[in-house]
């Protein structure tokens, strides 16, 4: 039977990577509807305005689910890392303070004037109501990614009797791998919402929907994932720096490198063996990984046998990064791809239609697998340097872990199920229906009413 | 004023009190939607949307106030956290689990086939009565001092059925002062039942309470702070004989006085609160470990007390405004 911590780790991992799914989409989601709401706003045409109602919905869908998800990761904290909070809560209690009470508030409270009050505030209250709930997610991402930037590299602490205490509040924020981390998880959820939004309306395309709105926010997101898939590829190319400097093992086992070497290869597919500390079946190119990571021929990449006993387990750290990088790739292609049929208001085909399709959660598969590639690469540590996480763990009986793992695993498969059929049903539906209601009494400034007229298919 | 909050041997007080807010806070206001969930009507669809839209706006926002409340215990008393939270890990799962169910209900029922949308009424029925329930019983439990016996189990059970009716009551007072029509002489007589039976519990709570807690019986009895903390069960049972003489004259011409359940209801919890906070200070964990025990170190403290001096005033402006955006009868939920 499984241990403990394993269990424990576990079933962090299983409710924080169910929860991630959907913060994932909010943060960036919230910033496009606060965009066509403020080209609602500017120009007063109901094609905005339909693409506002019918990703709303969607927004309010997934932003429940995080919330519900997210509230559990405040009790695991004390029940199952019990040595977490004891090691270095004068760090991460105040950041998660600050979470709370800078973007959890926010963000909940104007959920329901952004929601249900389109009729019931001023026009620029609603906005400005967008606009707080799409700040307050990111607020949220900032804080959350501080404490686990300085988990990775801790900073402007001090150790007193094996307690963390806060010497410089700026060097904990700003710790060393904090605007990488920052910035690569904001383009991820970019991305993520880009190819949700593009997958989602290919499939209103694909069932015959006649309106505008879906070929709209078609085109937004392709636009979009044109321009920020390889902005990403580069901020992750300086991510992967960082943490070259600061975690060398993690990279290691990344990249396979088991020997200190010059003039690494990259290696493109391979079985990593840690019984025997070599890959096998390596299919790779000669002294790539060596350039890509020090911009250098010869450089030199430390190998994992320089870190043994001290370094992440290799397969899942080496196999998640070429799957994040695969997707990441992909997306670039496709987005370009797209992006070139759809020039000069042209059509895409069916085929990109179902590439697009197959596509909508594909971000989800990506931002999972970088997510195990950076906090697996952390292990053995919990915070580097600093706790293990195999001393952090708590005493509750294995058997109670058990239990409450495999109810959460049943209760997350069961929604995410749910979560994935709601939105197919949700389009197939804004293919029939109007979401602007004939009887429907418009208060908003610069609504013209005989546009809507005009443009009944808008 | 200042310098006594950021002094360093009250900064545990000032957080014991922050904490004891969100938490108040907390049950006040998920207590209403919590109860609505509880007391959804099964026979009526059209009563169970206008029950829900009048929660609609509200509910992931009441929620927040739970992780800021545990959130405050786990930053500010992280020791406590662990050891409250690991003696009642099973409960407390079993209430996440209602709470994820209820919450995500709430969002599919109006997005799914009609078809299935009884089912999500049916999970958002049995998600809030699942979290009242568990809920109650970690009360129960805390109070019984966490540790697990037939006796303590007995008492958490009570209690859990006790917290369910007293946010069914709290919900029932919600739905008089926001519905109107069949849907309001419902809720006037769920109240009636609930607040009988939340009286009796209430009651009931006042005299175990000190017999297995002699600390407690100690403190009630001995002045000064004894006639104050007798004050408030009086203040209590005040407001349960006066809302029912109201709930009896519910409704009146005009709405007037709809607000007045949910207004004294609000008493009721504060009272309740208080009385238990009083009992136990400066415990956080009973018996066990003091508040100054837990209490993480001062700088960090400080620098969440700066931060929280700023931002709870908007927090506090911005939720005025969002209920006020949503005052008045509730109407049907459009996203437009």
């Amino acid at each position: 039977m499984l241990d403990v911590l394993m269990l424990s780790r576990i079933q962090f991992a299983a409710n924080i990577s169910f929860h991630i799914l959907f913060p994932t989409i909010t943060i960036a989601l919230g910033w496009l509807l606060f965009y066509f709401k403020v080209r609602f706003d500017l120009s007063g045409h109901p094609v905005w305005m339909r693409a506002y109602r019918f990703w709303v919905k969607v927004f309010a869908l997934t932003f429940a689910l995080g919330v519900v998800s997210g509230i559990t990761m405040s009790f695991q904290f004390g029940t199952n890392w019990p040595g977490f909070m004891e090691t270095i809560g004068n760090i991460a209690g105040p950041l998660l303070a600050y979470e709370i009470l800078t973007a959890f508030f926010l963000e909940a409270t104007l959920l329901g004037v952004m929601l249900f009050g389109f009729n019931r505030v001023p026009a620029w209250a609603h906005t400005l109501s967008t606009f707080l709930v799409a700040f307050g997610t990111t607020m949220s991402a900032f804080w959350i990614l501080v404490l686990n930037s300085w988990m990775q590299t801790p900073a402007g602490f001090e150790m007193r009797d094996g307690v963390a205490h806060a010497t410089d509040w700026l060097a904990i924020i700003f710790n060393p791998s904090f605007p990488y981390r920052f910035s690569h998880t904001l383009l991820s959820s970019a991305l993520t919402v880009c190819f949700v939004v593009a997958g989602i309306s290919a499939y209103r395309l694909w069932r015959g929907d006649k309106k505008r709105a879906p070929r709209v926010t078609l085109k937004t997101a392709i636009l979009s994932a044109a321009l920020l898939a390889p902005l990403q590829a580069f901020v992750g190319d300086l991510h992967g720096l960082n943490t070259l400097e600061h975690q060398p093992q993690k990279v290691a086992a990344m990249e396979g490198v088991w020997e200190t070497q010059k003039g690494a290869d990259l290696l493109l597919f391979a079985i990593p063996d840690e019984e025997t500390r070599e890959n096998k079946f390596a299919i790779a190119i000669p002294n790539f990984a060596s350039l890509i990571l020090t911009h250098e021929w010869d450089g030199e990449i430390k190998g994992l046998n320089d870190f043994e006993g001290a370094h992440p387990p290799v397969k899942p750290v080496f196999y998640g990064f070429r799957i994040m990088v695969g997707i990441g790739l992909l997306m670039i292609m496709v987005a370009w791809w797209c992006s070139w049929s759809m020039r000069g208001g042209r059509s895409l085909s069916k085929l990109q239609l179902k590439v697009l399709m197959g596509m909508t959660f594909s971000g989800w598969i990506a931002t999972l697998a970088g997510w195990y590639v950076t906090e697996i690469g952390r292990q053995p540590y919990l915070v580097s340097g600093v706790l293990k996480t195999a001393d952090a763990v708590t005493t509750i009986a294995s058997e109670n872990v058990l239990l409450t793992l495999i109810v959460y695993l049943i209760v997350y498969a069961v929604l995410l199920v749910a979560y994935i059929r709601t939105l197919f049903l949700m389009a197939r539906r804004a293919v029939e229906l109007e979401d602007i209601q004939p009887h429907e009494r418009v208060t908003q400034k610069g609504f013209n009413p005989s546009l809507n007229q005009q443009e009944a298919h808008a | 004023m200042i310098d006594w909050l950021f002094a360093d041997q009250n900064l545990p007080v000032v957080f014991a009190v922050l904490m004891a807010v969100a938490i108040l806070v907390y049950a006040i206001l998920d207590g209403y939607d919590l109860g609505v969930g509880i007391l959804l009507p099964m026979d009526a669809a059209p009563q169970r949307d206008t029950a829900i839209a009048s929660i609609g706006p509200f509910w992931d926002a009441n929620e927040t106030w739970l992780v800021l409340a545990i959130g405050l215990l786990l930053v500010a008393f992280p020791a406590a956290h662990s050891e409250i939270l690991r003696a009642l890990y099973l409960p407390a799962t079993l209430m996440l689990i209602g709470l994820i169910l209820r919450g995500v209900a709430f969002d599919f029922r109006a997005k799914v086939a009609v078809t299935e949308k009884h089912r999500w009424d049916r999970a958002f029925k049995a998600g809030s009565i699942i979290s009242s329930m568990s809920q109650g019983f970690m009360l129960g439990m805390y109070v019984m001092g966490l540790e697990y016996t037939w006796l303590s189990i007995s008492f958490a059970l009570l209690s859990g059925i006790g917290v369910t009716t007293a946010y069914a009551l709290i919900g029932a007072s919600w739905l008089i002062m926001k519905t109107d029509g069949d849907l309001q002489l419902r809720a006037i007589k769920w109240a009636k039942k609930a607040g009988v039976i939340s009286f009796v519990g209430i009651l009931l709570v006042c005299f175990i309470n000190p017999l297995i807690n002699p600390f407690v019986f100690e403190r009630w009895l001995t002045p000064p702070l004894g006639y104050f903390i007798n004050a408030i069960p009086l203040l209590c049972f005040s407001m349960f004989a006066m809302g029912y003489q109201v709930l009896k004259r519910l409704p009146l011409a005009d709405h007037q006085g709809d607000w007045l359940p949910f207004a004294m209801t609000t008493i009721v919890f504060i009272c309740c609160f208080a009385g238990l906070a009083l009992s136990f200070y400066p415990y956080v964990v009973p018996q066990q470990l003091t508040i100054f025990d837990t209490a993480s170190a001062p700088e960090s403290l400080r620098i969440m007390l700066v931060g929280s001096l700023f931002v709870l005033p908007m927090i506090i402006g911005y939720t005025v405004f969002a209920y006020f955006a949503f005052r008045g009868k509730a109407q049907a939920l459009n996203y437009y």
